[in-house]
């Protein structure tokens, strides 16, 4: 299935400062292991060193968050767009 | 050589970050920083020695609720929603999303561990501390290509209202 992710304007210069991207991928998952096979540089903004997903960056497929679906196995079709968008979150040690 | 990173934004902007950081004391406040940067997708390059003319400008604030109530004190979070949020406001001004302002009560300006796990390279984040509810240092950030620290980015304040 061909989809397009939307590639968010801070990891851009890992993409070769492309806006999107054409993948060809059965889901989520797969979408964003070719994404990141085609650009290995926005792997480590994307996954941990384990492989999962970092905590603050949020998938959509669609309008619809992956978490509330089937996550990184959620299934894709033809023109599907999936959108990668962080939540940002921070703050001092604790006292 | 290190890269160079600058943030330009007017006397207003950077009194509105204190104020917000003062209003939500001894609570952390956020947003988000609303601008330009003409540089968008490049890596900038100071290589050469050259001084470089900031082409990042904050232009407006776009002022967030924390959503975290169980640590307030010392964490801030922003939902995704949030952040589709802003940047729908920045583009309904022409602008963008150019990075997130946060306030550390009664701490050092400084960026945390815990920052640092949960940000992106790009982004200028903004810390200002507020000392028993007084504004203070306010210092910006930005994440290194390698995740595992910061550059110092020079907050330029003009006097008056950028163009």
């Amino acid at each position: 299935m061909a989809v397009k992710v939307i590639i968010p304007t801070p990891l851009r210069v890992y993409a070769a400062k492309k806006d999107s991207a054409e993948v060809s991928a059965q889901t989520v998952g797969e979408a964003l292991g070719s994404l990141t096979k085609q650009y290995a540089d926005l792997r480590k903004h994307l996954f941990t060193d384990d492989g999962k997903l970092r905590s603050f960056v949020n998938v959509y497929l669609n309008d619809e968050d992956i978490r509330y679906m089937a996550k990184e196995a959620t299934p894709v079709k033809d023109g599907d767009v999936v959108s990668i968008v962080p939540s940002i979150a921070g703050g001092h040690q604790a006292q | 050589m290190a890269e160079t990173f600058h943030l330009k934004m007017n006397q207003d902007l950077a009194e509105r970050i204190r104020r917000h950081g003062a209003e939500t004391f001894p609570y952390e406040c956020c947003g988000a920083l609303l601008g330009r940067d003409s540089a968008a997708g490049e890596r900038v390059d100071s290589s050469a020695g050259e001084p470089s003319e900031a082409p990042r400008e904050a232009l407006d604030l776009f002022p967030l609720v924390n959503r975290r109530d169980d640590s307030p004190r010392n964490r801030f979070a922003v939902t995704a929603d949030d952040v589709r949020d802003a940047e729908k406001a920045a583009r309904q001004h022409g602008l963008e999303v150019i990075g997130w302002y946060h306030s550390h009560p009664d701490h050092p300006a400084r960026p945390s561990q815990f920052d640092r796990e949960h940000a992106w390279p790009w982004y200028s984040y903004v810390i200002v501390s507020v000392l028993s509810g007084t504004p203070a240092e306010m210092t910006s950030w930005r994440l290194n290509d390698d995740r595992e620290d910061y550059t110092a980015e020079n907050i330029e304040i003009r006097n008056r209202a950028l163009a």
